[in-house]
């Protein structure tokens, strides 16, 4: 549907509640920290742009995170959420680039598909990474997985999956499959990808018609959608895509703690660990896509002490277990990455050598049939 | 089992519950009643207090909001002729019609106890339904899918009657401009001709409103007079249309199962069920004359669908996350809000607040569809207003209602294009209707085709539900040609072969030549547009030239071989209301949308329809205030210009 239009957060309903608590915890403490008279000033209102439409996945993660910063920064500001849809998130993020004031009251955010065109150099994309400063990024992981006609466990499964061509559902070839497909050939899959699929749910729905031998779920949907599937005898999980440690490392999947990531898959069929252009093209989209998957940005230029006050905030409530019981729910066993560590690993994932790109556009093209 | 119906039932009847299902229903009805609102814009409305909310109190509060916007968007469709969302499309053709025939009274009083009634069937079917329905949704492979659509295009077949080429050459043209945006097999981008707007194809409102809406407005103020143009008796209309229900029960609870039982589908629903039940009404009818021209089956039939489609459309979004619609996506992220997962979790772990949803449906249906009962006799007196009154109104509002589209400058200027084709098509008597239909559904069949070529290979065209669906179309197609023409003979046979009737002679006029030559050049241009594009992200569009192109030829052959009737066909004085549009386009875009919008409403009402001035002034500070309010209230934008940021901030 076409429709799309704007929404506003006002938070003042659930603030009222908090504040007063909050009154009362000072009250209570008897006095001030005197750390928060030298903060810049934080505004009274923060617009935040997300480039997509009312009730999809970044919306959502924003309302979930809305109330949490509000009342966690200093003056309790309100934050309205402007949802500027279209070019799936590019139209937004564009405006977001040309308008943006840089005082701390505009933010944006991003998710993967607002960072890889913005990698693959896409024509209509006319922001820049390097304009913008992440505040916090939230990390997800996938899972793939396959029929079990292919094979009972993981491993005959994957043997079955090696030896003949299957077919996986995905929404298009530069789409959030992008790392799954990378990997998939890694392994020395033949995997004939299906386009058109206009979320990852009608990509299940495919595989759970049998249309689709392998397909690949996000850890959320995997953790309600594939999880019954898996232990009703009817999906076979083959390997996770892991997640990225502090020193930018693809270690195991705190979700799924039990299943091999790519790299270990990698591993024990070709006695080596994955290197070349490929595997350069699989991390930084992994990273880009998964690791930091969604991220919260600020124009470059907003004053340094603003964006520490704001990193900080984030610092202040992500550790606290009233957010982590309500963010197992909404963000899965991840726990949001802030400030430094996001910059460095985003730096990381948005620079991809010329010979990477050249890898990638000639096997866009060989494999998908498409073009970059 | 029995206890979770029982809890969920007394769930449904707290207070607290009932207050907030009825501010749902409030918003749905406000939201639905303005044009180009609709769900997406409610539940954006309600969405922020959703986190954090009591979840069953939350879902009747969303519940009341769905179940009754395609109610609500029946007063536009209805009276003004707009169609307010997609599921009331197929709503427009007769009701306007009726409205315009001083009988606005009976289609809307019908049209909302069909509704009602369509809304209830639809929660009974799917408290049943929704324990079984997931084998029966997994059955539905994109094959299937693909024939589903096809079915849809093949009621343009029905709709369009005698001009069956003017009627697929309009559709190949839908299917085409349906084309525009980004292949779905390749990602490729097809037709943009360098513009940003058109990366992510033409909005559906905005074809929508530009198709019916701006060509019934041009066409009242050519004409002058209120949009009745035979006196209308409210009263007796209202009672009428309650009695028109009731001798079309049958065609109310066939259309309200065709729709509950599509609706489950994924990524269907809405856009095929009104044309689907629409055809099934003009089919399964006697007497088909009066449709299009004001048949109260024509509004009967969509309208006991829709609704029920809105409760089926629970069934994809609760039990797969896949939404059926973009209401219900926005549902969905209502869910993820309150913590709640879709998935079989929906079934195993929380049925009763299923069942919750599913009872609000039916719940908020009745309060809605009351509502808007109570509505219909005083609302339906607006159609005896004269036009010139309210057109300014109506301009303004189907200009924010596109705009509202993608919010960029595109789409009002989509909005005259499609507009100037909308004008040509109805001077010429070319199938609206069937351009939609092409348009709503390029989409679908082109995704659905490939990727069961793809998934299945040749074998999909041999799947049982294939073959059932693909029975369906061809009786669809050949059934009523048969019985027409078995009708003929027997005829012929009583009165003698003197009698044998003649097919009538094509009729020719000069907006037809003028659609000829243009519609050539289209394809023409369209063709050479696609020359780079790789054969699977082509064959679509191609195949959509081709219909456009070898229909016209053929209305062109038809017309050469038996000598065509000549029709006087005018566009004068229409040519000069669209220019005016153009114009509006061009001082919203330099002064802003509602100085612009203001202005216009107060020299139109001054010098056209000659209101007093006081009147007239009181009326642009209600666009005013209504432009306002909404951008305020729904921190919605509008084209900035010149002046607006300056006096409006």
């Amino acid at each position: 549907m076409n429709i799309q239009k704007t929404a506003t957060v006002s938070l003042s309903f659930k603030r009222l509640k908090k504040a007063a608590l909050l009154g009362l915890a000072i009250t209570g403490l008897g006095l001030t920290t005197s750390a928060q008279a030298q903060d810049p000033e934080v505004p009274g209102n923060i617009k935040w742009t997300i480039p997509f439409g009312v009730g999809g996945g970044t919306d959502v993660w924003a309302r979930f995170f809305s109330p949490w910063l509000s009342e966690s920064l200093p003056g309790e500001p309100t934050i309205m959420i402007d949802n500027v849809p279209g070019g799936g998130s590019i139209n937004g993020a564009n405006l977001f680039a040309v308008r943006a004031k840089s005082d701390g009251s505009h933010w944006l955010g991003t998710s993967a598909s607002t960072q890889y065109p913005a990698m693959l150099e896409d024509p209509r994309v006319r922001y820049d990474y390097s304009d913008w400063t992440p505040i916090l990024a939230t990390p997800t992981g996938g899972v793939v997985y396959a029929q079990p006609d292919l094979g009972e466990t993981a491993e005959t499964a994957l043997d079955a999956l090696l030896a003949q061509p299957v077919k996986l559902a995905a929404q298009n070839p530069t789409g959030v499959e992008l790392p799954v497909l990378i990997a998939l050939d890694m392994l020395g899959a033949d995997v004939q990808a299906v386009f058109g699929m206009r979320s990852r749910g009608e990509g299940r729905l495919a595989f759970e018609r049998g249309e689709a031998d392998i397909d690949f779920q996000t850890t959320s949907a995997y953790l309600s959608n594939v999880t019954p599937l898996v232990e009703a005898g009817k999906a076979v999980p083959l390997f996770s895509l892991g997640a990225l440690n502090d020193e930018g490392e693809i270690v195991r999947d705190p979700a799924f703690p039990d299943l091999p990531t790519f790299n270990e898959v990698y591993q024990a069929r070709h006695g080596e660990a994955p290197t070349g252009n490929e595997y350069q093209a699989f991390r930084k989209f992994f990273a880009s896509g998964y690791a930091l998957q969604k991220l919260i940005m600020v124009p470059k230029d907003t004053p340094q002490a603003l964006i520490e006050t704001y990193r900080q905030a984030a610092r202040d409530f992500v550790g606290t277990d009233a957010f982590k019981e309500d963010a197992a729910a909404q963000l899965g066993p991840y726990t949001p990455v802030i400030g430094e560590t996001v910059q460095r690993h985003l730096e990381d994932a948005m620079s991809i050598d010329d010979a990477t790109r050249d890898w990638l556009a000639d096997w866009l093209q060989s494999e998908h049939g498409a073009k970059i | 089992m029995l206890d979770i119906l029982l809890s969920s039932l007394g769930q449904l009847f707290t207070l607290s519950h009932l207050l907030f299902m009825m501010l749902g229903v409030l918003v749905g009805l406000v939201v639905g009643i303005i044009p180009g609102l609709g769900g997406i814009a409610g539940m954006s409305l309600l969405l922020p207090f959703l986190y954090g909310m009591e979840p069953t109190v939350a879902l009747g509060m969303l519940m009341g909001l769905v179940a009754v916007i395609p109610t609500g968007d029946t007063f536009a469709s209805v009276l003004l002729g707009i169609p307010g969302s997609s599921a009331s499309q197929a709503t427009v053709i007769d009701g306007f019609s009726l409205a315009k025939r001083g009988q606005a009274a009976r289609a809307l009083s019908s049209a909302f106890l069909s509704s009602m009634i369509g809304g209830i069937i639809g929660a009974v079917v799917l408290t049943g339904f929704i324990l079984i329905a997931r084998p029966l949704v997994l059955s539905f492979s994109s094959s299937e899918l693909f024939m589903l659509t096809l079915l849809g295009l093949s009621m343009v077949a029905v709709l369009s009657g005698r001009d069956l080429f003017k009627g697929l050459a309009a559709c190949g043209l839908g299917l085409l401009v349906g084309a525009i945006g980004m292949a779905p097999a390749t990602g490729e981008f097809r037709m943009n001709f360098g513009l940003d707007y058109l990366y992510d194809g033409l909005p559906l409102v905005v074809v929508g409103l530009g198709i019916f809406a701006l060509p019934e407005i041009v066409d009242l103020l050519v004409k002058r007079g209120a949009i009745a143009e035979e006196p209308c008796n409210l009263g007796e209309g209202w009672r009428n249309g309650i009695r028109d229900v009731r001798e079309q029960r049958g065609l109310v609870a066939r259309c309200a199962a065709i729709g509950s039982l599509i609706g489950t589908i994924p990524g269907l629903a809405g856009s095929v069920v009104d044309w689907l039940t629409y055809g099934h009404a003009v089919q399964s009818a006697k007497d088909k004359s009066e449709f299009g021209k004001g048949d109260i089956r024509g509004v009967i039939a969509p309208e006991s669908a829709n609704n029920a489609c809105a409760c089926g459309a629970m069934v994809p979004t609760l039990l797969f996350g896949v939404p059926g619609s973009g209401t219900a996506a926005v549902f969905l992220g209502g869910l993820l809000l309150l913590g709640l997962q879709p998935g079989v979790g929906m079934i195993e772990t929380h049925l009763d607040l299923t069942y919750t949803i599913i009872w609000s449906l039916a719940l908020a249906n009745i309060l809605g569809a009351a509502l808007c009962l109570v509505l219909a006799r005083p609302v339906a007196s607006l159609t005896r207003v004269p036009f010139a009154t309210l057109a300014p109104l109506i301009t303004v509002l189907i200009m924010f209602a596109a705009f509202q589209a993608t919010r960029s400058a595109g789409d009002l200027l989509a909005l005259g294009a499609v507009g100037v084709l909308g004008v040509l098509f109805k001077q010429a008597n070319w199938s609206r209707p069937a351009f939609l239909i092409g348009f709503v559904l390029a989409p679908g069949a082109e995704g659905y085709f490939y990727q069961a070529v793809q998934f299945q290979g040749m074998d999909a065209f041999m799947r049982p539900g294939v073959l059932i669906i693909g029975a369906l179309i061809l009786a669809a197609m050949f059934i009523p040609m048969m019985t027409g023409a078995w009708r003929k003979r027997r005829q012929a046979s009583t009165v003698g072969a003197a009698a044998t009737v003649r097919p009538e002679p094509p009729t020719l006029g000069s907006i037809d030549v003028v659609l000829f030559v243009a519609l050539l050049g289209t394809a023409i241009v369209a063709w050479i547009e696609m020359a780079d594009l790789s054969l699977i992200g082509g064959i679509m569009p191609r195949l959509a030239i081709a219909i456009l192109g070898v229909s016209c030829l053929m209305e062109i052959a038809r017309c050469l071989v038996r000598r065509p009737q000549w029709q006087h066909q005018v566009i004068g004085l229409q040519g000069l209301w669209l220019v005016g549009f153009f114009a509006l386009v061009g001082a919203i875009l330099l002064f802003g949308f509602i100085t612009a919008a203001t202005l216009f409403s107060l020299v139109f009402l001054l010098a056209i329809a000659r209101l007093k001035p006081w009147v007239a002034v009181s009326m642009s500070l209600g666009v005013t205030a209504f432009l306002v309010g909404m951008a305020e209230f729904l921190t919605l934008t509008y084209p900035s210009g010149l002046i607006d940021p300056w006096l409006f901030g």
